[in-house]
C-alpha cells in the first residue's frame, strides 16, 4: 500500500515553504520541533538537579548554580514545554481536521504565533547563556526585583512574549470551533478532545493577559524602580503572588485538559465503545476551566492570607476533585465491558489515568490547610505537581502522539520498542517521584542542593529512577524518526477509529478534506461486539 | 449570492464565504478584547488594592495631576470614538471619501490625544514627580506617593502604547480604503479596527476618574 501521491508532507520541500507555510498541520510540526527542543534542554537541567541529590554533600554544583539549574529547568518545562505542547502540537494538527474545516479561522495569525514563541524562546535561551536566572520559575518579590543580580529582566520578556502565542493559539481555536464546524457537527456531536482544547483555549485567552502584565511588572519594577511589589516602597510582595498564581495555578489545567481530551479520545478507539457518559466529561472539562480560576489562594495558605480567605479557597480547591474524578470514572467505565487492544496509546492512556488518580488524590491532601501548612515547599509538593504535570500533561502528550502519528506521518512506528518503552517511561517515573511524596512527608524542603545523610536512600531510588525516564524518553524519539522513513504504510484509518480526522487520508491533502465533510452522527459509534449486552 | 461571495477577492481560502469570514473575524477581536480587559484588569487591581490601603497619599498624589489636560483629553478621545463610529457607517454604505475623512479625523484626534499626554509627561518629568531616585514629593506621603506615580505611568503608559498601535492600525484602513478595497461588500476590517478603538477608549474612561478625579471632593 502505497502513500497518497497528494500530501501536505510533499507539498513544496524548500526551507520557504515551511517557514512560511500557513497550512496549520505544518505549523504543528515547526511547534513539534521547537517544543521537543525545548523539552530536552529542561531536561538537561533535571539530569543535573538529580546527579547533585544522590549525595548529600553539595558536592556537583555550587548552590548559586542549583538555584540557577532548578529555575531553569522549571521556566523550560512550564512556559516553553508543558503549556504549548498538546494545543500548538496535536491542537493545531488536529482542531480542523476533527471539526472538518480546510484550516484553523486564522491561518496567518497561526503562523505568527510560533515565530512569537520562537522569540520568546530566544530571549530565554540568551537569559541562560548569559548566566541564568536564580528566582525559581515563580519569580517571587522581592528577591526577583531587589535582590536577584541574575538575568531576571530577558527571562521575564521571554515569558511575557510568550504568552502572546498562547493568547493567539487560545483565540484561533475558539473562533475555529465556534465558527467552522463542517455542517452536521453540533457541539454535542464534537469529539472530547475538542471540549478539552475549547476549554484550554478559555484559560489562555482568560489566564495568560494576567501573568503577562505580572512579569511586565516585574520587568519595570527593576528597570525604572517602580516600586509595585517592594515593602521598601510601600509595595506589596504577596500581591505578585495573588497575580503570579491567578494564571499560574489555572496554567497546571492548560496542560492536564488537552492530556484529558487525548485520553478520551484513546479509551473509546482501543474499547471500542462509545465514551461512558460523553456530557458529564464535555461539561467536566468546562468545570474544570472555571474552578481553575478560583482556587488560586492555596498557594498562598502560608504567606499570610487571611483564615477565612483561607478556608474558602480550600472549599474550591476540594471541589476541583470533583469533575477531576467525573472524567476517571467515565474512562473506567468505558473500559467496562470494552473490547480492550492493548496497543501502546492504550498504555499511555492507562498509565495517564493511574498517575493523574496518584496526583489528583495528594491534591486533596495539599487543598486541606493544615496538612497544607505541614508539606509546603517540601518535596511532597514537587512530587503532587510533577504526578500531574509529567505523569499527566506528558503521559497524554506521548499517548496522543503514538494515535495520531500514523495520520501525521503515514506511516506506523515500531510497536514493541514502543510498547517496551512505554513500560520504561511508568516504571522510571514512578521510581522517580514516588520517593519524593515520603521525602517530602518526612521534611525534605525543595530547591536545597544539600541535605541531611538520612534521605540519601530516597534520594538515590529518585536520581535511578529519573535515568531510567530519560531513557524511556530517548526510544520513541529513534523510533518515530525512524519510522518516518521506513515505517510500514499506515492507511487512512489504521485503528479503525471513529472521527473526521480518519476519514481522510494519511497524510492528509494539504486542504484536508478532498470535499467538505457532513456529519450526522455522534461521535465514538463503534459496532456492537459479539456478545456485550449493551 | 453564494456564487458572487465565493469569488470575492477578499475571502480567504479556509472559509466557506464572505458571512462566515466576517463572523470570525468579529468574534476573533472580541476574544482579544477579552484578553485586553484581563491584561488592563491585572494593573486596575493593584491600583485598587493600594488606593484602599494608601487613600490619603493617593488623594495627594492624585492633586498634582494636571485635570485640566486628562479633561481635555477625555473629551478628544469620546469624540474620535466618535468620529471612529461614523467611519465604520461610511464603510458599511461604502461612501470611500467620507469614510478617508472620518479615519483621518480618528488619527487626528488619537495624536492630539498623546500629544497632551507626552506634554503631561514632560510638565511631570520637570517637577520630579518621576519614580526613581529622583522622586521629590512631601515627606509625609514620599513612599505612597511614589507608588501612585508608579500605577500613572505603567497604566498611562500602556494605553498610549494602544493607542499608537491604535494609530497603526486606522493608517492601514486608510491605506485600505485608498486602495479601495474596503467596499459596502467587505468592510469588516474598519468594523473590527473600530471595536479596538472604542476599547482602548473605554479604559482611557475608567483611567480618567481612578487617577485624575479621586482628590476633587476633599479639598
Amino acid at each position: 500500500m502505497p502513500l497518497p501521491p497528494q500530501h501536505y508532507l510533499n507539498n513544496g520541500y524548500g526551507v520557504k515553504s515551511w517557514l512560511l507555510t500557513r497550512d496549520h498541520k505544518r505549523i504543528a510540526l515547526l511547534y513539534l520541533a521547537a517544543v521537543t527542543f525545548f523539552f530536552f534542554i529542561g531536561g538537561a537541567f533535571a539530569v543535573v538537579i538529580r546527579l547533585e541529590l544522590a549525595t548529600p554533600a553539595g558536592d556537583l554544583v555550587s548552590d548559586e548554580t542549583y538555584n540557577k539549574l532548578f529555575t531553569m529547568h522549571g521556566v523550560m518545562m512550564v512556559f516553553f514545554f508543558l503549556i504549548p505542547v498538546i494545543p500548538a502540537v496535536l491542537g493545531n494538527f488536529l482542531v480542523p481536521l476533527m471539526i472538518g474545516a480546510k484550516d484553523l479561522a486564522f491561518p496567518k495569525l497561526n503562523l505568527a504565533s510560533w515565530y512569537i514563541y520562537m522569540l520568546g524562546g530566544l530571549f530565554t535561551l540568551y537569559a541562560l547563556v548569559t548566566g541564568g536566572v536564580d528566582t525559581g520559575w515563580t519569580f517571587y518579590t522581592p528577591f526577583s526585583t531587589v535582590s536577584s543580580t541574575t538575568k531576571v529582566i530577558p527571562t521575564a520578556l521571554g515569558i511575557f512574549i510568550t504568552g502572546f502565542s498562547s493568547i493567539l493559539t487560545g483565540l484561533n481555536f475558539i473562533v475555529t470551533i465556534h465558527r467552522m464546524r463542517a455542517p452536521g457537527m453540533r457541539w454535542f456531536r464534537m469529539p472530547l478532545f475538542l471540549w478539552s482544547m475549547y476549554a484550554t483555549s478559555l484559560i489562555f485567552v482568560l489566564g495568560t493577559p494576567v501573568i503577562a502584565i505580572t512579569v511586565l511588572l516585574i520587568a519595570a519594577e527593576r528597570v525604572f524602580q517602580f516600586g509595585f511589589f517592594d515593602p521598601a516602597r510601600g509595595g506589596d510582595p504577596v500581591l505578585f503572588q495573588h497575580l503570579f498564581w491567578f494564571y499560574s495555578h489555572p496554567a497546571v489545567y492548560i496542560m492536564v485538559l488537552p492530556s484529558m481530551g487525548i485520553v478520551s479520545e484513546i479509551v473509546a478507539a482501543f474499547c471500542r465503545k462509545q465514551v461512558f457518559g460523553y456530557e458529564f466529561v464535555a461539561f467536566s472539562s468546562l468545570a474544570i476551566a472555571v474552578l481553575g480560576f478560583l482556587v488560586w489562594g492555596h498557594h498562598m495558605f502560608i504567606a499570610g492570607e487571611s483564615v477565612y480567605a483561607a478556608l474558602i479557597f480550600s472549599i474550591l480547591s476540594f471541589l476541583v476533585a470533583i469533575p477531576s474524578a467525573v472524567k476517571v470514572f467515565n474512562w473506567t467505565a468505558t473500559m467496562y465491558k470494552g473490547s480492550i487492544s492493548w496497543d501502546t496509546p492504550m498504555l499511555y492512556a492507562i498509565g495517564f489515568i493511574g498517575l493523574f488518580t496518584v496526583g489528583g488524590l495528594t491534591g486533596l491532601f495539599l487543598a486541606a490547610v493544615g496538612l497544607d501548612v505541614h508539606v509546603t515547599d517540601t518535596y511532597f509538593i514537587i512530587a503532587h505537581f510533577h504526578y500531574i504535570m509529567v505523569g499527566g500533561t506528558i503521559m497524554g502528550y506521548l499517548g496522543g502522539l503514538h494515535y495520531w502519528w500514523p495520520k501525521i506521518s503515514g506511516r506506523q512506528y515500531n510497536e514493541a520498542l514502543a510498547k517496551l518503552s512505554a513500560g520504561i517511561i511508568f516504571v522510571g517515573f514512578n521510581l522517580t517521584f514516588f520517593p519524593q511524596f515520603v521525602l517530602g512527608y518526612l521534611g525534605m524542603p525543595r530547591r536545597y542542593h544539600a541535605y541531611p545523610p538520612e534521605f540519601q536512600v530516597l534520594n538515590v531510588l529518585s536520581s535511578a529512577g529519573a535515568s531510567i525516564l530519560g531513557v524511556g524518553y530517548l526510544i520513541p524519539m529513534v523510533y518515530l524518526m525512524w519510522s518516518l522513513r521506513y515505517g510500514k504504510v499506515a492507511g487512512s484509518n489504521p485503528w479503525g477509529a471513529t472521527g473526521l480526522e480518519w476519514t481522510t487520508t494519511s497524510p492528509p491533502p494539504t486542504d484536508n478534506f478532498t470535499q467538505t465533510p457532513i456529519v450526522t452522527q455522534e461521535p465514538y459509534v463503534y459496532p456492537r461486539v459479539e456478545g456485550r449486552v449493551a | 449570492m453564494p456564487e458572487l461571495a465565493h469569488h470575492h477577492p477578499a475571502l480567504a481560502h479556509q472559509f466557506e464565504n464572505l458571512a462566515q469570514q466576517k463572523e470570525a473575524s468579529t468574534l476573533g477581536m472580541w476574544v482579544f478584547l477579552v484578553t485586553e480587559i484581563l491584561f488592563f484588569g491585572g494593573l486596575f487591581a493593584t491600583y485598587c488594592v493600594y488606593r484602599h490601603w494608601y487613600a490619603d497619599a493617593f488623594t495627594a498624589a492624585s492633586r498634582e495631576l494636571i485635570v485640566w489636560a486628562g479633561t481635555t483629553n477625555t473629551a478628544v478621545l469620546i469624540t474620535s470614538s466618535l468620529t471612529m463610529a461614523l467611519a465604520v457607517r461610511a464603510a458599511q454604505t461604502g461612501e470611500r471619501r467620507l469614510l478617508m475623512t472620518l479615519l483621518a479625523a480618528t488619527m487626528a484626534l488619537g495624536c492630539v490625544f498623546l500629544g497632551i499626554k507626552a506634554f503631561e509627561y514632560y510638565s511631570e518629568y520637570i517637577v520630579h514627580h518621576v519614580p526613581g531616585p529622583g522622586f521629590q514629593f512631601e515627606a509625609e506621603h514620599y513612599r505612597h506617593a511614589q507608588l501612585f506615580f508608579s500605577l500613572y505611568f505603567m497604566m498611562t503608559g500602556l494605553h498610549a502604547i494602544h493607542m499608537i498601535i491604535g494609530l497603526a492600525v486606522m493608517a492601514v484602513m486608510w491605506w485600505l480604503s485608498y486602495r479601495g478595497i474596503i467596499t459596502a461588500e467587505y468592510y469588516n476590517p474598519v468594523e473590527v479596527s473600530g471595536l479596538y478603538w472604542h476599547f482602548v477608549d473605554i479604559v482611557w474612561i475608567f483611567l480618567f476618574p481612578l487617577l485624575y478625579l479621586i482628590g476633587r471632593h476633599a479639598h
